[in-house]
This record gives C-alpha cells, structure tokens and sequence, in this order.
C-alpha cells in the first residue's frame, strides 16, 4: 500500500511531537518553579528522570526495533520522564529517578508494545510502583529551600545528595499537608486540630509547602493547563470533571463532618490534584476517545482520589485513582461511542 | 443569516478548517480555454454503466454529436466536443490512482466547429417534468461536484419518493477550488434557473441554496437572481470542511438526518451541484449536450492559476500547459480538491466531467511525515462529521477484520479525509477505509459468484441425478414392458400350444 499517495493531499499540520511539545512547554513554568523552590536537589532529580527515561526508551526501541532516533524524537518519552519527576519528592535518591523511568518506559510503555499501546499511564504506574516499594524515600518531604536563599545545598553539594544519598537535614524535613493529616489522624487528632498547625499559606497557591517536585505551584499549573486547552490539545472534559468528582464530595464531607473531611479547596489545591487534573488524567493513550467517555472516566479519577485520601491508608491516592481508570477506558469506550450520522432515534423532524 | 444559523453554528462539532488556498483563483473570472489537437473521452465518466461506442475509427464526427450512448438505468450519453475525426477506439490513461488504463475515444478535432443541429427551448420552464428530465438525460450531463453521478437519474427519484425540497450545493467546501463559487458569481441567473428546472422535474416545491459564508460575492449574485422567486431561499452555511457533502448539508439545511444505507429522496430532499444546475439550464436552452466544464487550475505550484472552460477530453498537460507550466518543486498534481481528489500518475490524463480542479502541490503544500504509531489522541474522533471512531476502525482493518470495522460503521464512512487530515500521526486512515471497503465489495463481488456458481452445480448435479434416475426409471420400465411382453408372449405361445394340442384330435 502506498500511504502517501491516497487523499487528502493536505495536513492539518498537528503533530505527535507537537502536541508532546505544547504539553512540556506548558509544564515548563510549574518545573522552573519547582526548580526555585526546592534547590538544586530538584534540578539533578529532574534531570536524571528524564534523562534515564529517554535512555532506556533507546534501548528499548533498539530491542524491539521500532524506529529509530525519529521515535526518540517524538518526545513522548522525554514527557513521561518529565510527570514522573515532578511527582517524585525533590530530595529523592538517584536511584528512584533511575528506576521510576526503568519502569515508567521499559515496563508500563514498551512491554506493552511501545507508543500508544500502554494501557496504563507509564509515569503513575512507575509512582506507584516506587510509593509501594520504597515508601520512606517516597514520603520524605523537605521544606522549601528556595534557590539564592542560602537555605539549600549548593550545585555539586546536591549532587552529591542525589547520588550518594545522606540523610536530609532534620531541619528541613517538613510533611505534606495530606501526610500531615493522616499521620495526625492515627495519633487520634482530628483536623479541627491538625490542619491550623501547619499554618497558613497550604492553599495560597504559590506553593511555598512541602510536597512533590512539580505539584505545589498551583496557579502556574493551572496556567498551563488553560494553555493546552486553548491550543486545543487537551479537552476541558477531563479537567473538569476530575476537579468535579473531586471538589463535590469534599464539600459534602467537609460540610458535614469538618473534624474528619478536608474542605474542597484543600483536596484540590494539595497533591496531585490539579498536576494530575490537567497533565496525567489527560494523557492521551491511556484516557478514552469521546467527551461522554472522557467525563465518565474524570469524575471516577476524582471520586476514587477523594475516597482514598478520606478512608484508606495512603494520604495521597491520585495515582491509584489513574490506574483504576486507565483499566475502564476500554469499557468506557465500548460504552460511549458516538452515535453515527443516520442511525438511532435522532431522526429529528425537519425544522 | 439568521439566528438559527448561528445556534446551529455553534452546535456544530465535527469537521475541520482546512487552509483555503482561493484567494490563489478566486479573482480569476471563468475564461474559454482554446480546443486541444486530441481530445481523449474516457466511456466511464459518470457514476453507472459505461457508455456504448456509437461511432467507428476513422469517422467523421461534427460537434454535440453521440459518441457513446448511455447503456442501462444508471448510466449517460457521451458527446464529441468538437467537430472532427475519430483517430481510436481503444484503451488509454484516464484519471484513475492507479495509472491503469481504460476504454476512451480518440479524437482529433479538426478546428471547423461543424455542429449538428440542436433543438434547443426558449422557455425550458414550460417543459413538463418527464421532458425536463429526458432532455437532462440526453445531455449527458452528470454531478458535476465530483460526485459524475447521472443527473437525469437523480431528477426520477420524485416518481419514486415525493420530494419536497431540492436543495443546491454551493458549499464548495474543498480548498482551492473556485470553480463554482466562479460560476454563481458570473451565471448566477443560470443557476437559479437550472434549479427551478430540476425543482419542476423532482416535484419539489421549494429550493434551498447553500453556499458558504466565505463566498460572500456568490451568495449576493444568488440573492439577486433568486428575488423574483418565492420558492427559492439562500442560506449562508458555516465555512468547514465537509460542509458540502450531502448528508452534511441535508442535515444543516433541513435538520433531518438522511437515513444509514439510504438516499436523501428517502426523507423528501434531493441535492445537486450549483454547476449542475447551470448546465442543466444551458444544456435545455441550447439543446447542446455537456462537452465542456469549468476547472480550477490551481497550487502552487502552477504559473498562472486560472478558471477555465475546458472541452472534455482534453489532456491535463496541455491544460497545465496552457497555465504557463509548472514551477520547479510541483511534488503531486491531484484531480479535484485535496481533501478528496485523486493523485494523477501522469499529465497525459484527460480531463473528465467530474474535473473540478487540476492542482499542481509543492512539497510543503502535501503531508510531510511518515505515519508513526496511534497515540489515541482521538482528534479523528472530534472531527468525524458521521460520528465514528477512525481510529478503531483502521485498527481493526489493520489486524485483518475488515468485516468488524463494517460493525462500527465502516460503510457509514463517506470518505471525506477529515480525519488523516488531523492526525497526528499521519496515519493515512482514508486510504484504510477506501482499502477496506473495495476488499469488502470485492469479497462480497466473489461471494455472490461463488453463490451463484454453487447454485448452478447444484442444479447440475440434480439434473444428472434427475436425468440418471429418469434413465434407470425408463430402463425399468423398458424392461419391465420387455418381459410382460415376454410374458405375453409366451403365455401366448402356451395357449396357442395348448390350443394346438386341444385342436389335436384325439
């Protein structure tokens, strides 16, 4: 078969290295955020994600022989590095960033038949992967340490964190505002008196809080998320109905139980949640191909994120609300094709 | 415009805004392009049947006389552009993808424009319907869109079907094409009358023109020439591709959606090209048939793109000739727009009645990019005018099961290109469903042969076994005769002994 000889004989110009590229770029700011906030620790943690994961999509690729350097190029794995660095704590090993991209690219992208074929979303499999396996590196938070402060560790001091791993300053450890919480909560205490201990400025929106890499600066994600919907690579289904599924049960819980349920503002500015709203829910092979399919599968992300933070042993379960979904997507897509032109009881009467 | 215009507008989610490369025509006025030295005229033009040879090689032919006549129900007439001799009959390129050749005759005009005679009518609006209809047919004149299918065909669809409504395509959706946003713009009183004329054969009792909005001029030239007729109403369609194709603009113009499977007469509403109507109107005012067409020459790859008037037949390269040539670059000359047209193997082609446009595309004017791997970003899906899933559709022929894709609405696809236009990938997911659907008609072609040939090998072994058991039955019965006769005889033989011995005195 020919390919290129069939009509149309013209392109919309759309690209898969566009569209990867429109995303990165749109994290960009969020990454250079988190980059200020947390010190060189985040700069080689970054680094090493995304570099490790490109390197063993080329020995992947190589093995399977599926393309070349062209497929290297697309940017796809270079952007699974990217979400997976910035939901991995900053002052992390190396060898978490090493092996999240080992697993995020070898296992949940090329086992399954590379680009395109992964039923699972290749940078939250890697995440939870790590939280099940090493859950002390991946809840070891830090404080901010904001570049030029003088609070963090200098360019080669970081590094040699990263890669020989000394213990974190005592000092600077500091929890998440879920992690807080929860751990409040075993000890008995309920929010009405844990949650006015970690002070003000949780849901500021600047991100001046212990967390991931990438997920505190909450207006500059958001930035980028309305940037990939006004570029039209990402539809405001998902968002949305993730926030959605989300924000009503916490106001409903919030409402009526405040000692127990954290308010809706709270769920969706800690975590993951807007990261997770507009940059991983939306990947787009692991997500379903219609509007109805893509609210159905947003509003599951955030019931179940929401469930697991109010009543199951993990504080954060954004990750695992993705993966559950991920495995609806071909049911939901069974069950949400579009009715095709001339079939069914749209047979509207002439206007 | 008005505001159910726009509610629909805005309700509108399938389709794309392809680049609309027509300012590079749209000023250039509809101009005569002068008669080749051999015209070639394929016998398949139109949708249907092809044509049946009504002349010899070596004949002389004068203008407007049948060359081939029409051979079946679906099927038109093919006339000589020009008055001249017949050089061939034989097999020759004709645009077709895949370079092969096909029936076509040869003729080599002779520059004296001796025409028969035409019987042509100075009020076509008095004919009656089955008149109207009939002279359409002797016309030859078919879709004219693209489409080539038998116009007078689709005008006895009223006998069938009571149509309310004919509504005329002036969409014109496809880029770089101008042609007949040219031909309302300069014959716009043509067009109205051809399509009060196919209103008066269908029965129809009113008539909407759509025409997209990016076609102001045209859709003004229309508005005037329609004013003194109440039945006929212009409607402004929203700029997008494929907004003029059929079931799309059915839907638009008349809220109602054309049946899966079915013809839109089915729901009282048939659709014709703004050209058509104009040749129609010319073609019954004259009485000369369809030996011409207007074409847009176009990309960017052409010296001088223009509108033309182009005797059928005509080769393409002395057409790309006649526009000054081709720049340096030309990567594709394509027949028709870029969304649908075919890819030409060759310039030696002959330009047919459903040539639209003739478009010579430079390399940054095509795809570039290999097709890489579906990353399920289902901007096929957001852009299918008919509501299918193309890229489930490609995975299922690409693992073989065509005949799964047909469950998903394989066969619901019209071809429109939407879809490989916006992929990201560039999966050529077109070319899939086009492979699909012949392999499919080709499967069902062989089935009904091999249907039909089993049931003819039934119906011989029946016979023989018929005629077998027939002969054994006779055989029998034979031999059965043979020894009651026997038998006779014999009793015969003992009675007559007995009587012989009884008539023994004793």
């Amino acid at each position: 078969m020919m390919a290129a000889t069939h009509s149309p004989h013209a392109h919309g110009g759309k690209s898969i290295r566009g569209v990867m590229t429109a995303v990165m770029l749109a994290l960009t700011p969020v990454t250079l955020w988190g980059f200020y906030l947390f010190g060189w620790t985040a700069v080689w943690i970054w680094t090493l994600t995304v570099s490790s994961a490109l390197l063993f999509e080329l020995v992947c690729l190589n093995l399977a022989r599926r393309g070349g350097p062209a497929s290297l190029l697309d940017g796809s794995a270079a952007l699974a590095g990217w979400l997976l660095a910035l939901t991995l704590p900053p002052w992390a090993p190396w060898w978490i960033a090493v092996l999240g991209s080992f697993i995020a690219i070898a296992i949940a992208k090329h086992a399954y038949g590379g680009l395109g074929q992964n039923p699972f979303n290749p940078a939250m499999v890697a995440r939870v992967a790590l939280l099940v396996s090493f859950p002390l590196e991946m809840t070891q938070w830090v404080s901010p340490t904001p570049l030029f402060s003088g609070t963090g560790l200098g360019p080669i001091d970081a590094l040699e964190h990263v890669l020989f791993g000394e213990a974190i300053p005592d000092a600077l450890t500091s929890a998440t505002l879920l992690g807080h919480v929860k751990a409040e909560a075993s000890r008995g205490l309920d929010l009405l008196a844990s949650v006015p201990a970690l002070g003000p400025g949780l849901a500021d929106g600047i991100g001046r809080h212990a967390g991931s890499l990438g997920e505190t600066g909450t207006w500059l994600i958001l930035a980028g998320g309305l940037f990939l919907l006004f570029r039209g690579i990402i539809s405001w289904h998902i968002p949305l109905a993730v926030l959605t599924g989300l924000a009503v049960p916490a106001a409903i819980g919030h409402a009526i139980d405040p000692a127990h349920h954290l308010s809706a503002l709270h769920h969706l500015t800690a975590g993951a949640a807007l990261l997770g709203a507009f940059f991983i829910a939306t990947d787009l092979v692991t997500s379903p191909a219609t509007a109805p399919g893509r609210l159905v599968y947003g509003l599951g992300i955030g019931l179940l994120t929401w469930t697991i933070r109010s009543f199951a042993g993990f504080p954060e379960g954004f990750a695992f609300a993705v993966l559950l979904m991920n495995a609806c997507v071909p049911v939901i897509d069974r069950f949400t094709r579009p009715r095709i032109y001339g079939h069914g009881a749209a047979q509207r009467s002439a206007a | 415009m008005g505001f159910k215009d726009l509610l629909s507008n805005i309700r509108l989610s399938w389709g794309v805004h392809p680049e609309g490369h027509k300012d590079l025509t749209s000023e250039c006025g509809i101009s005569d392009m002068p008669m080749s030295e051999r015209l070639v005229l394929p016998l398949a033009q139109h949708i249907g049947a092809p044509g049946r040879v009504a002349v010899a090689p070596g004949e002389r032919v004068l203008r407007g006389q049948v060359l081939a006549t029409a051979s079946g129900v679906v099927s038109a007439p093919l006339h000589a552009p020009a008055s001249g001799r017949i050089l061939d009959i034989g097999d020759y390129p004709v645009p077709h993808p895949s370079g092969l050749t096909a029936p076509a005759i040869v003729l080599e005009p002779d520059g004296r424009d001796d025409s028969v005679e035409f019987t042509g009518c100075a009020d076509p609006l008095a004919l009656p319907p089955e008149d109207i209809a009939r002279r359409v047919a002797a016309a030859g004149v078919v879709g004219l869109g693209g489409a080539t299918f038998p116009a007078a065909v689709k005008l006895g669809l009223g006998k069938r079907n009571p149509i309310h409504t004919l509504l005329l395509n002036g969409g014109e959706c496809e880029p770089y094409l101008t042609c007949d946003d040219r031909i309302m713009r300069e014959r716009a009183p043509q067009v109205v009358e051809g399509a009060r004329l196919m209103a008066r054969a269908l029965g129809a009792s009113q008539i909407v023109i759509g025409i997209e909005n990016n076609k102001p001029t045209a859709i003004a030239a229309i508005q005037l020439a329609s004013v003194a007729f109440p039945e006929v109403t212009v409607r402004a369609l929203p700029a997008r591709y494929p907004m003029g194709s059929e079931k799309q603009l059915v839907e638009f113009l008349t809220g109602v959606e054309v049946p899966a499977g079915g013809l839109s007469a089915e729901i009282g509403v048939v659709v014709h090209n703004v050209g058509t109507a104009a040749a129609i109107s010319q073609a019954l005012r004259s009485g000369e048939p369809l030996t011409e067409r207007v074409v847009t020459v176009s990309g960017s790859g052409i010296a001088r793109p223009a509108n033309l008037r182009i005797a059928i037949g005509t080769p393409v390269s002395d057409v790309i000739a006649y526009c000054g040539g081709l720049k340096p670059g030309v990567a594709r000359l394509v027949m028709g727009g870029p969304m649908m047209g075919m890819i030409l193997p060759g310039d030696t082609v002959p330009i047919v009645k459903g040539s639209s446009g003739i478009l010579a595309l430079t390399a940054d004017e095509i795809p570039a990019g290999d097709p890489s791997a579906c990353i399920r970003c289902a901007s096929c899906v957001d852009v299918c005018p008919i509501g299918l899933m193309p890229m489930e559709m490609a995975a299922r022929i690409r693992a073989g099961k065509a005949d799964t894709a047909v469950d998903i609405g394989l066969k619901d696809c019209i071809g429109c290109g939407t879809c490989a236009y916006t992929c990201p990938a560039h999966i050529p997911l077109s070319h899939y469903f086009s492979y699909a659907k012949g392999s499919l008609a080709a499967g069902e072609r062989s089935r009904l042969k091999n249907e039909a040939v089993k049931k003819l090998t039934t119906a011989r072994t029946e016979r023989l076994e018929r005629e077998a058991q027939e002969k054994a039955e006779a055989a029998a019965r034979r031999k059965a005769e043979r020894e009651a006769a026997k038998k006779k005889a014999a009793e015969q033989a003992a009675r007559e002994a007995a009587a012989g011995s009884e008539g023994v005195p004793a």
